[in-house]
């Protein structure tokens, strides 16, 4: 029973990544209608930029997570700018072979600048363990961050969608874009800013995965991930803010779960056997809205 | 002399093309005029464009975004691993030709059957979530594979699940891969099997089933409703290119005396699909020619050396952006009309764009 719990926490936590990676995915699929396959490169980013905040420079994580932010944030609006804005009107799939281009970009370019060897990362916070039912259920503080601010940036952003004028104003583009820019919403600028946000967040998953199940950073960390949070979104539905978190708390504990009672090399296969089964019954995944085909 | 079809006539030049640019591969082969590494990459180069025409028969013709097809491919290449050596260790078969072709056909039939199993469920959906259930599917290939192993052992194959507790030598060892296979992958197999791709999925292209999948694929209730069975032709593409993936990767499979699992992720996948995207969707000709430049340009970048890879990502960013560039696409389409009208063919224009 303990140990169950402990594989539930530990799934929670990882499950939280993944929300907070394809909450990034959702919003961006949503706005632009684009797989951004570069997305889990920009969580790798974002981590060696905490690293070496911290290591080299040995600031405060704080500092560190905060200049990853900014520097994830300024590369996602600068990528959306060179590489994706001159395709707006483009096949979807020429964006899409373009999105992995960058990929492929950031991988190397990040192999170049850091190295292929792992960089050993060390958490960004590390207050002690949490001792529950006399010392029997062991939870870390990174769990408990991450699953903390998975539940803050979720409520942010659905404030965030919901309340505020650039918040409605990216619903409207994701609903319809030409009638968004008749109601005289700048397109461009709101996709830029999903973009950021979508990095930012990004930039916030790469420091709690590296914290909590991926100390060894190298450049292809993001890819694994990126593909799992991928798939957690389209589990939710994709597009919609609440699927992708469930979809990715679903994925994490069902990947935990997996590996503790079933078998660690088949986890993987078990994720992706339960997506494909939601979606055989749900086409539209979750929380998705089924769209009615006109004539 | 009855005048033979356009498209038969153009088949044919694909295939006169294919046999001229094989003999002088070959002959810079026997003249010692081709690096060795660039040797090294020919049955690759064959495997690579086989992959990328059966995906495209998917993507370009068929219209379903597969993200899965290295998953084919692996089940290709264990099956003609194991095949070809079960065919030595316990039938005795000493020629290799025979061995190499039934290792082929038979990775080819058992990629196929996966094929029709998956395709039951994939083709039920639409757009990006038939692409993601077709990542998910070649994941899960890769996972069962990595958890396989066989062994030969008195001419008796024996199978186990996540043990290597089997007797007698073992061809596949789980995540460790297959074990000293004979490589018996040759240049003109995979001459030849390119040229069975091609006349495969041509053929296929301008038969009626054909006609059936790409009006399936350009709008498919109007399809529906004409009567075109739309669920069976998408399946009929779907297995035809899993078939040939499969071919593919047993000739690939063969090519290395060890391999691994991990060969097949997501990443040979997406590969294949830049080749079919860069060669254009739906253009059989584009996909060998991008699949042979694009698995020699980072030979070729060899001079960037640690910066190749780097230079791949940027070459492969810009020449979308300049394919897809307004300036650019109505600059090539006025190229073609003035060499059209210069033949005195007039062409209804935009009749083949998407």
């Amino acid at each position: 029973m303990v140990a169950f719990l402990r594989y539930l926490i530990n799934g929670i936590s990882l499950g939280s990544v993944y929300a907070i990676i394809a909450l990034g995915y959702s919003m961006v699929y949503g706005i632009a209608k684009m797989l951004n396959f570069a997305h889990g490169d920009i969580i790798m980013v974002g981590a060696y930029i905490v690293f070496c905040v911290m290591v080299y420079l040995s600031m405060p994580p704080f500092l560190a997570v905060l200049a990853a932010i900014v520097v994830c944030t300024l590369l996602g609006i600068a990528i959306e700018r060179l590489a994706y804005k001159p395709l707006r009107q483009s096949a979807s799939l020429a964006v899409l072979i373009t999105a992995i281009g960058v990929s492929y970009f950031l991988q190397n370019a990040a192999m170049l600048i850091w190295g292929s060897n792992p960089k050993v990362f060390s958490s960004v916070f590390n207050v002690g363990n949490l001792r529950m039912l006399n010392g029997e259920l062991v939870i870390s503080s990174e769990a408990l961050l991450t699953i903390a601010a998975n539940i803050i940036i979720m409520i942010g952003l659905t404030q965030f969608t919901s309340r505020t004028k650039m918040g409605k104003a990216m619903r409207a583009v994701s609903e319809d874009k030409g009638a968004a820019e008749l109601m005289g919403i700048n397109v461009n600028r709101t996709i830029s800013l999903t973009f950021a946000i979508g990095s930012a967040l990004a930039a916030i998953a790469g420091a709690l995965l590296c914290s909590t199940t991926n100390p060894n950073l190298v450049p292809t960390t993001g890819s694994m991930p990126g593909i799992k949070a991928f798939t957690a979104a389209v589990f939710g539905g994709i597009g919609s803010i609440p699927g992708a978190f469930i979809g990715g708390l679903l994925l994490g504990v069902i990947e935990i779960m997996a590996k503790a009672y079933i078998s660690t090399e088949l986890s993987d296969a078990i994720v992706f056997a339960v997506l494909i089964i939601v979606l055989l019954f749900k086409p539209a995944g979750l929380l998705g809205k089924p769209v009615r085909e006109k004539v | 002399m009855r005048k033979m079809k356009r498209t038969t006539v153009d088949a044919i030049i694909s295939y006169g093309i294919v046999t001229i640019a094989f003999i002088i591969a070959q002959s810079m082969i026997n003249n010692g005029a081709m690096t060795r590494a660039l040797k090294g990459q020919m049955i690759p180069i064959c495997v690579y464009i086989v992959m990328a025409v059966s995906l495209n028969l998917v993507v370009g013709i068929s219209g379903e975004l597969s993200l899965g097809h290295a998953g084919f491919m692996s089940i290709g290449a264990f099956t003609g691993a194991i095949v070809s050596t079960w065919l030595l260790g316990a039938m005795n078969v000493q020629n290799t030709t025979v061995r190499l072709i039934t290792a082929l056909v038979s990775g080819g039939i058992l990629a196929g059957a996966a094929g029709a199993l998956i395709g039951i469920p994939v083709l039920r959906l639409r757009g990006d979530y038939l692409a993601i259930v077709t990542l998910a599917f070649g994941e899960i290939i890769r996972s069962i594979l990595n958890c396989l192993y066989f062994s030969l052992d008195n001419g008796q194959l024996y199978v186990s699940f996540n043990s290597p507790d089997i007797p007698g030598k073992l061809i596949v060892s789980g995540p460790a891969g297959t074990k000293a296979i004979k490589t018996i992958s040759t240049f003109p197999a995979g001459f030849v099997l390119i040229l069975i791709a091609l006349f495969v999925v041509l053929n296929l292209i301008n038969s009626r089933s054909g006609r059936a999948i790409m009006a399936s694929r350009d709008n498919r209730i109007a399809a529906e409703a004409m009567g075109v069975n739309v669920t069976k032709y998408k399946m009929m593409a779907f297995v035809t290119s899993a078939f040939l993936a499969g071919m593919a990767g047993a000739l690939y499979g063969l090519n290395f005396s060890t391999f691994t699992a991990a060969k097949f992720k997501f990443d040979t996948s997406i590969l294949v699909l830049v080749f079919v995207v860069l060669g254009g969707i739906g253009n059989i000709w584009g996909s060998v020619i991008a699949a042979t430049l694009l698995t020699v340009l980072p030979e070729l970048l060899r001079a960037f050396s640690d910066y190749r890879m780097l230079v791949y990502a940027i070459v492969l960013i810009l020449v979308m952006l300049a394919t897809n560039n307004p300036t650019i696409r109505s600059l090539i389409v006025r190229m073609k009309n003035s060499v059209q009208q210069k033949d005195g063919i007039h062409q209804a224009q935009g009749g083949t764009e998407r």
